[in-house]
């Protein structure tokens, strides 16, 4: 899976290096949920500027991420969406239900730390 | 009217790892035709949801892409072709609320949304063809990002 997990503290840091297939993206929800389980995190950044689009399977991964997240008691912040894939998904209607964005990482962890 | 098609390129849809092939075409050839990156984020974004029909409702199929010109206008046309299930009744997946037995009935119908035009044709047991046409146009939303 293209993607890094990074533990900071109560927060967990998950970056996307590159496009994900279907598989990728449910190894990345799954992942992302076990880890703030097992580290007790309060808090998830979940960097996908390296996806070149966000469709609706992983905008509904997204969501459940961050569902079942807050049902824990974690925020989980969404960062570094672009421009393009946010006009294409703002046409298509998909939302990032129970999540947070922000524009990236240094903005990201503000978002966890007010 | 005249239309004509060119080079078409032929993506095989098995796998999921084949629908970012997909779409990565899409995007690629949308821009060689001098789609905005908006458009062609669209372009690509529509493409992946048809190819996900594809292998999760047929199992395997073919997209295919290529530059259009019809009446001075240029564009480019996917279209994305199985012998699986077919759709029973395609108004009905095309409406806003229609949400099929996988919870997938999102696809085709953002690819409405994010495409000019948009054809299905199905029957049950045979097989589907779906057609989406994209015109090269004027793109507001790309020149308010400053991404032309």
């Amino acid at each position: 899976m293209p993607v890094s997990i990074l533990k900071q503290g109560a927060y967990l840091i998950a970056s996307v290096q590159s496009a994900l297939t279907d598989t990728e993206v449910i190894e990345l929800r799954d992942s992302i949920l076990e880890r703030v389980a097992k580290y007790r995190s309060t808090g998830v950044i979940v960097d996908v500027a390296a996806l070149d689009i966000i469709d609706s399977f992983a905008a509904r991964s997204l969501s459940t991420v961050a569902r079942t997240n807050r049902l824990r008691g974690a925020k989980t912040v969404v960062v570094g969406i672009q421009p393009e894939v946010a006009v294409a998904m703002s046409q298509f209607g998909l939302r990032l239900d129970d999540a947070y964005t922000a524009l990236d990482l240094e903005a990201g962890i503000q978002v966890l730390t007010t | 009217m005249v239309t004509e098609v060119r080079d078409e390129i032929r993506v095989r849809v098995v796998s999921d790892a084949d629908t970012v092939i997909a779409r990565q075409a899409g995007r690629d050839e949308a821009l060689r035709l001098g789609f905005s990156r908006t458009d062609a984020t669209f372009i690509a974004t529509a493409i992946s949801e048809i190819a996900r029909n594809i292998t999760v409702h047929a199992g395997e199929g073919e997209i295919t892409l290529g530059g259009l010109s019809e009446a001075g206008r240029q564009g480019l046309i996917v279209t994305a072709r199985d012998e699986g299930p077919g759709i029973r009744d395609v108004p009905a997946v095309l409406r806003d609320d229609y949400i099929s037995d996988f919870g997938l009935g999102m696809g085709l119908w953002g690819a409405t949304r994010l495409m000019d035009e948009i054809d299905v044709s199905s029957e049950p047991g045979k097989g589907t063809t779906v057609t989406m046409k994209k015109w090269r146009g004027f793109d507001e939303v790309g020149s308010l990002l400053g991404t032309e």
